[in-house]
């Protein structure tokens, strides 16, 4: 089984679009949408959920008031300023590390779990896929993708399919580093913008930093062409194949409107381009 | 006053909007708080004279002392310690620097030794006091970075946050300071959709918000609708133009083009500050 996680460093590359293209593309994949803090493949997959799995990230303190005698002992030895001077727990900022319940003489702080979101298993037009939502202000993304994937592992398992396309976040953090961990490849989406080109080179540190082998598509290359082939030097000289070459195309936008991939949308020259990058990557997957 | 920028979607136009404001207005700070990926000096070209390293607390096995009872491993919520036979593995990358081992050792057998997870860069340009955090990559954890960044801020100045993108941990370390947030986002189906997402996020903290529409024009109403619907002020509009995305992919600001946009980013500014006054 071979997984392929696309991602881009900076946000609004077009990750998403690629991904929910490659979906209509591949023949036996399931797929995984691991940016849980701001999902949007399911505007275009429509995933029907199939079996709903309620998440707990790490866990919350709870502070009982009247057993509580005001040593502050808790505020004093919490890191996190999570507790204040009133002892009232600032719930946004816990991380659930215990060191309270453990200082507290009475007993009167116990942790317990927190409904931090939902994994979800569910059925698209194009085949199986494992989501997520991490409710509003929760913590542990991380945790969660970690869960995304291992749902979207066992389905391929179930299901007999041979690969797993996964839609990562952007960024360089957390939730980025548990959607690439492991995988086969990473295609990283750029544009040739001074910013991108900029996150682009973190992004590949990233992806070297975990052995994890990456190939660049260059998204909308043409607002700007010297930047273009600025990012193409860049990858020769570090030995990263640029599988893709995507015109900035409005089609991409109409597509999201109407709820569908480029590819099903549209047959034009941007389709052409997704179909031959799906084959390229394909290629190197199966290397 | 503290103003955050930040978009549930990212690449929405968050640092066009930090950078270009700061820009417009007098007596500005700005720190770019995304600091996985931080793009504003890009834009500013502040030149960046002073470093200051972050650094947080690990555990460090004392093994003289330490008589692998396992309590460490047992109590830590991370699993950053593991104890196996007659060695202490600690994974720092993992720890959150919670102290809670060094509590429960009986053995008083933990120390703490810093370890660097990124660094703080600061200059002066334009007259704008400028900073940024740069996550070491590899690693985890961008809040002590966006802890430490909080520290610069100076409250006699006009502060403009520059957010990472998202809804969890590090856009609401970002934000939960602030007098106002401006949430940015591009009317189409996925800017709409996290746009929701952020709303909830600054509603929950209760931050008085407004949005900004960039690239208005290239999908369609529903984020105007949206926002009369939920009587949240859309404060600007930045229409999609070739022009506006070549100044950006060169890397130069709206106003330094163009100084209508130094007078529009002003007035979105007064605009926020009768907000705040209300």
């Amino acid at each position: 089984m071979k997984q392929l996680t696309i991602i881009s460093g900076k946000g609004g590359t077009g990750k998403t679009s690629i991904a929910a293209a490659f979906a209509s593309l591949a023949k036996n994949a399931v797929f995984a949408d691991c940016d849980v803090d701001a999902a949007d493949l399911h505007l275009i997959l429509k995933p029907e959920i199939k079996k709903t799995m309620g998440f707990h990230g790490l866990k919350i303190a709870s502070i009982d008031k009247d057993m509580c005698t005001k040593c502050k002992k808790c505020y004093d030895h919490c890191k996190f300023n999570a507790i204040d001077e009133d002892i009232n727990l600032i719930k946004e900022s816990c991380e659930g590390c215990g060191v309270c319940e453990y200082v507290c003489p009475v007993d009167a702080i116990a942790m317990v779990e927190r409904d931090s979101g939902f994994a979800y298993i569910s059925d698209t037009r194009f085949g199986p896929m494992a989501h997520a939502m991490l409710k509003t202000a929760e913590e542990a993304s991380g945790k969660l993708v970690t869960v995304v994937r291992e749902n979207a592992k066992d389905i391929a398992k179930d299901k007999k399919k041979n690969q797993i396309i996964i839609d990562g976040p952007p960024g360089i953090g957390c939730p980025v580093i548990s959607s690439i961990s492991g995988v086969d490849l990473v295609l990283i989406v750029t544009e040739p913008t001074l910013s991108a080109i900029h996150d682009l080179e973190r992004i590949l540190g990233v992806a070297h930093h975990f052995n994890v082998p990456a190939v660049v598509c260059v998204n909308k290359y043409d607002i700007n062409k010297d930047n273009t082939k600025k990012i193409e030097n860049y990858c020769k000289n570090h030995n990263i194949d640029v599988v893709g070459k995507l015109p900035y195309d409005p089609i991409v936008t109409e597509s999201m409107i109407h709820e569908k991939s480029v590819i099903e949308f549209s047959d034009g020259e941007l389709s052409n381009n997704i179909i031959r990058m799906w084959g390229k990557v394909k290629e190197v997957l199966s290397r | 006053m503290i103003i955050s920028v930040a978009s549930g979607k990212g690449g929405t136009g968050k640092t066009t909007v930090a950078t270009n404001l700061a820009l417009s207005i007098g007596k500005a700070q700005l720190i770019d708080c995304d600091v996985e990926e931080p793009n504003a000096n890009i834009f500013l070209k502040a030149k960046l004279n002073e470093h200051e390293d972050v650094t947080v607390e690990i555990p460090e096995i004392d093994k003289e002392k330490c008589d692998y009872c396992g309590k460490c491993s047992e109590f830590c919520a991370y699993n950053a310690l593991a104890v196996v036979s007659s060695d202490v593995l600690v994974f720092p990358e993992l720890c959150h620097s919670c102290g809670g081992c060094e509590l429960v050792c009986p053995q008083n057998a933990i120390n703490w030794k810093r370890k660097p997870v990124g660094k703080i860069e600061h200059g002066v340009v334009n007259g704008i006091d400028f900073f940024h955090g740069l996550l070491n990559v590899g690693e985890i954890q961008a809040i002590p970075v966006i802890k430490a960044l909080k520290k610069k801020i100076d409250n006699k100045k006009n502060v403009i946050l520059d957010a990472p993108p998202g809804t969890s941990c590090p856009v609401i370390e970002t934000i939960n300071v602030s007098d106002y947030c401006i949430l940015v986002t591009e009317p189409t189906p996925f800017g709409l959709h996290d746009l929701k997402l952020a709303v909830e996020v600054v509603r929950h903290l209760n931050i008085p918000f407004g949005v900004i529409i960039n690239r208005d024009g290239i999908g369609n109403e529903e984020v105007d609708f949206y926002c009369q619907n939920e009587k949240i002020p859309v404060i600007m509009k930045i229409p999609q133009s070739e022009k506006t995305a070549r100044l950006y992919s060169k890397g130069i600001a709206l106003v330094s083009e163009d100084h209508k946009w130094h007078e529009l980013f002003g007035l979105v500014f007064n605009r926020i500050q009768e907000e705040v006054r209300k």
